[in-house]
């Protein structure tokens, strides 16, 4: 009556991983995007460069020939697992909000003034420059998850407005309140010394950031899938009038979904503060929402993958980088590659084109069998 | 051969459509259709017969060109053709009317009539008034009774469905399939259609009857033919064989049609509804002034031709509307206008109507479906929000042992299963709540015949443990059977209350639920059980 369950060949290694086809055929799908954003870089670089070997080169192995790049992808990572993290959680709610771009941007200009103005020991400083800026974010967060709940708003469009928003208020406190006066271009004051974070490997930029990051992932995992919470955004994000019909609060959960999430951006963009910088020096918004978005995707929405999809853009982008320096490919090239990625991962139809192939075949195979067997229907 | 019993139409029997070795596999790789061989006869009435999910309208689907097959052909008048669209089916003449009609509500019948296929004046404007003429000469013709210059909204269900059929003849339809006609109708209403259908019929008309009440087929069919787990089982000539038969071919086992029941003993009212009203988004009272009262024990039928009110008041009773007026108590605690999860906590479960959207996540396991009314309570939750996965597994583990959920685990998407097997995670988890009240709507719409069985006598199990069970289905047999008193809505007021369900009939039942009769006040009243 009902149908059996299928048989299905063993998956050797990678059934470690994954425990069935359906979550290992989308993880090929995305490794294709990735492999095939690549490839069409490479023809890109032909196309356009007059030493296209030493190019390509020096974009898919500059990453691995000189160790200070190790460094660069492993310091690039950092920013990109916060707001990969930020979002996976909010696409598994469901909601599409990008807020979190204020939130690293508001949590850079908080960590700035906690950097500036606070007076801490070492550790404790950037510890608490963190959880203020993470409080600050996640407020932020929670202004398009307001608006969503009370007026209907979209989250995508309030986020993406608001996004100016707190751009030029960012703006506007590091120039009146926060600016050092005797730099010729803008600057903060600089940070005190206890406010930057340790060296993981002297000589080096890579800081103590990148192990807060890795605890991160762990920590946002454990959160998604192991406790009550996690449930909840899981729930709404499956099917929302569910979730209200079986008594969840559904304008609680996309509250403090959404306050998490900006608590993480908010976190991310102080680490970035006391990672790598004297002071606040950016002339522009570094918007790692958008790198955010594309982690989550590549990660398919679960914090697990995230570091596996933020070393790829790392990698990506240090590639770029190194080989824009030494030949004559601009390094914006790569934002083609990246909104390559997106449109492959964005089809449902391709990501899940594998699965429906197969499933057809198998079944109409197994009709004709069972017409053979003399099982068919009977006249 | 055909059996004495049967029409003697005439004497040359002729083929109009043939369905040959026809596949249809779909993207989630639902094998829907296997190697179907269906014949259709010029001038006859053929039932489709089948549980749902047995791949009748797939197989309709492909006819109408809404679906191309996998593999095989299909023949009209003996030669193959490949339908690319519905549109292309039309032209060959073939017309659907599907269970959900496809009119503009705000245009007048003739209008909707005309839709696609306008007259127009030499000027080449549109000709309003020839358009109202086809409709009166085709209404005539064919005798089905409608308005032209009537709106859509503005007429009964019954009519707009005629205009529905007017519709597939005036783009010149030889082959009419209609996909479960009667749903919306009342048992007066299905009478008319069913003499109209075979006016039709002896008109020269072919049409094909989808259904599963098997009634009805008995009714109106000159063959039949049962479909079960996309395969074509069985075709019979109408006089040749019996209901039974075609239930166990429909289910591919004995099928104990009737229900073993036990008279209720009610207790006290455990839910006092009382004066409820709803206005719908376009002005019209969905609800008015209805109050009852449901007693343990006991299971209060509600019945009604679908869109009366039904729907709303569970959706007010369940915190997914509120009232303008009125009250919701139970016990001592006030659940007027309270949020959902408010009047779970207070003791009351729902079977959501709609299993698909409401019901269920579709893409989250069974387990996490199963949990989703409990999963903070202690006994799942522990200390800093950490789920306790191996008491989860093992509840849900329970309940799909318990309620017969065949699934190869608990951690598999409730996508899935099948419509019988999703029906059961919602009772599963709704009768095993911590609940003494519970509303259930259409428990099982959609559902196989075997899953029926266990859903009803569940019901009754629930019934006998105590429980007040307020019983929503628009499948009259259902509420009849299983009901032990029951009321009657029509335009969103309470028309009739018999203490007795048993000792009510079909016929009588009809006259409330079209309006035509109503029980006086102090009758309506005893409802209360004041």
């Amino acid at each position: 009556m009902s149908s059996g369950i299928e048989k299905r060949p063993p998956l050797g290694r990678l059934g470690l991983f994954f425990t069935n086809r359906d979550a290992l055929e989308p993880a090929l799908i995305t490794l294709f995007a990735a492999v095939f954003s690549l490839l069409a870089g490479v023809g890109l670089i032909f196309l356009v460069s007059k030493e296209p070997v030493q190019s390509v080169r020096n974009f898919l192995l500059g990453p691995f020939l000189r160790t200070y790049n190790i460094y660069y992808m492993m310091i690039a990572m950092v920013p990109l697992t916060f707001t990969g993290l930020a979002l996976c959680i909010i696409y598994q709610s469901k909601h599409m909000s990008l807020i979190v771009d204020s939130s690293f941007y508001i949590g850079a200009v908080t960590a700035t003034a906690v950097g500036i103005h606070v007076a801490l020991p070492a550790g404790w400083h950037p510890a608490f420059a963190m959880l203020a800026a993470g409080i600050v974010g996640g407020f932020i967060g929670l202004l398009p998850a307001i608006l969503k709940i009370r007026w209907r708003a979209n989250e995508l469009v309030s986020s993406l407005m608001l996004n100016y928003v707190f751009y030029f208020f960012g703006s506007f406190l590091i120039l009146y309140f926060l600016r050092d006066r005797n730099q010729t271009i803008l600057s903060s004051l600089p940070f005190r010394k206890t406010f930057l974070l340790p060296r993981l490997i002297p000589n080096t930029q890579l800081h103590a950031g990148f192990i807060v990051a890795a605890v991160f992932v762990v920590l946002v995992s454990v959160f998604l899938y192991r406790t009550k919470w996690g449930y909840e955004i899981r729930m709404i994000g499956a099917n929302q009038k569910f979730a209200s019909y079986a008594g969840l609060s559904v304008s609680t959960v996309i509250l403090y979904s959404h306050f998490v999430s900006g608590f993480l951006g908010g976190m991310g963009g102080a680490i970035e503060m006391a990672g790598l910088y004297k002071a606040f020096i950016w002339q522009m918004n570094p918007s790692y929402a958008w790198d955010g978005v594309i982690v989550a995707m590549l990660a398919r929405k679960n914090p697990k993958f995230v570091p596996l999809s933020a070393f790829f853009l790392a990698y990506m982008r240090v590639g770029a980088d190194f080989m824009s320096r030494r030949g004559d490919v601009a390094f914006e090239f790569i934002t083609l590659l990246q909104g390559l990625i997106i449109m492959i991962l964005a089809s449902d139809k391709i990501v899940n084109y594998f699965k429906a192939r197969r499933l057809q075949r198998t079944a109409l195979a197994r009709t004709v069998e069972a017409r053979a067997a003399g099982a068919g229907g009977a006249e | 051969m055909r059996s004495p019993g049967a029409r003697q139409g005439s004497t040359r029997v002729e083929t109009i459509l043939q369905a040959v070795d026809l596949c249809k596999v779909y993207g989630n790789g639902t094998a829907a259709n296997k190697f179907v061989n269906l014949t259709v006869r010029k001038g006859e009435i053929l039932g489709l017969v089948g549980e749902n999910g047995a791949g009748k309208s797939t197989l309709m689907k492909v006819v109408y060109g809404e679906e191309p097959p996998s593999s095989g052909t299909l023949l009209l008048d003996g030669k193959p053709v490949r339908f690319g669209s519905s549109r292309d089916a039309i032209a060959a003449g073939i017309g659907m009317v599907h269970q959900h009609f496809m009119l503009v509500p705000s245009l007048t019948l003739a209008e909707n009539l005309v839709l696609g296929r306008e007259p127009r004046k030499k000027s080449g404007m549109y000709d309003l008034d020839r358009a109202v003429r086809i409709a009166e000469e085709l209404s005539a013709k064919y005798n089905l009774r409608i308005i032209p210059r009537a709106r859509v909204v503005d007429v009964s269900v019954s009519m707009r469905q005629k205009l529905e059929i007017l519709k597939t003849l005036y783009r010149g339809a030889r082959i009419l399939i209609l996909d479960e006609p009667t749903s919306v109708l009342t048992p007066q209403e299905t009478d008319e259609l069913f003499s109209e259908l075979k006016a039709l019929r002896d008109k020269g008309q072919t049409i094909i009857f989808i259904s599963h009440k098997l009634g009805e087929v008995f009714q109106i069919c000159d063959r039949v033919t049962v479909m079960r787990d996309g395969v074509v089982i069985a075709t019979h000539d109408i006089g040749d064989v019996d209901r039974q038969t075609i239930s166990n071919e429909m289910v591919g086992r004995e099928v104990r049609l009737t229900l073993d029941k036990e008279p209720a003993s009610p207790g006290a009212t455990a839910l006092e509804v009382r004066n409820l009203s709803f206005v719908d988004d376009f002005g019209i009272t969905m609800v008015d002034r209805v109050s009852f009262s449901l007693r343990k024990g006991e299971i209060l039928g509600v019945v009604g031709v679908d869109g009366n009110g039904q729907s709303e008041l569970v959706r007010i009773l369940t915190g997914h509307a509120r009232t303008l007026t009125g009250s919701i108590r139970k016990g001592g605690t006030d659940l007027t206008n309270a949020s959902p999860r408010r009047i779970r906590k207070a003791g009351v479960a729902h079977v959501a109507e709609d299993r698909m959207t409401v019901g269920t996540a579709l893409p989250a396991s069974i387990a996490d479906n199963l949990l989703a009314d409990r999963y903070s309570e202690p006994a799942f939750t522990g200390p800093g929000g950490f789920l306790r996965r191996s008491a989860i597994q093992a509840e849900a583990a329970g309940i799909v042992k318990r309620f017969d959920i065949r699934c190869s685990s608990p951690n598999q998407p409730v996508a899935s299963l099948s419509g019988g097997n999703m029906q059961k995670v919602v009772i599963g988890r709704e009768f095993t709540a911590a609940a003494d009240v519970l509303i259930v709507s259409q428990p099982t719409r959609g559902v196989d015949i075997g899953a029926i069985e266990f859903i009803h006598r569940t019901i009754l199990s629930m019934r006998d443990e105590g429980k007040a069970i307020l019983l929503v289905s628009s499948d009259l047999g259902e509420v009849l059977s299983l009901s032990d008193s029951l009321i009657v809505m029509h335009a969103g007021r309470i028309v009739a209350w018999f203490p007795d369900a048993g000792g009510v009939t079909d016929k009588e039942l009809g006259l409330y639920m079209l309006g035509l009769k109503t029980q006086d006040e102090t009758e309506i009243r005893k409802v209360l059980h004041e």
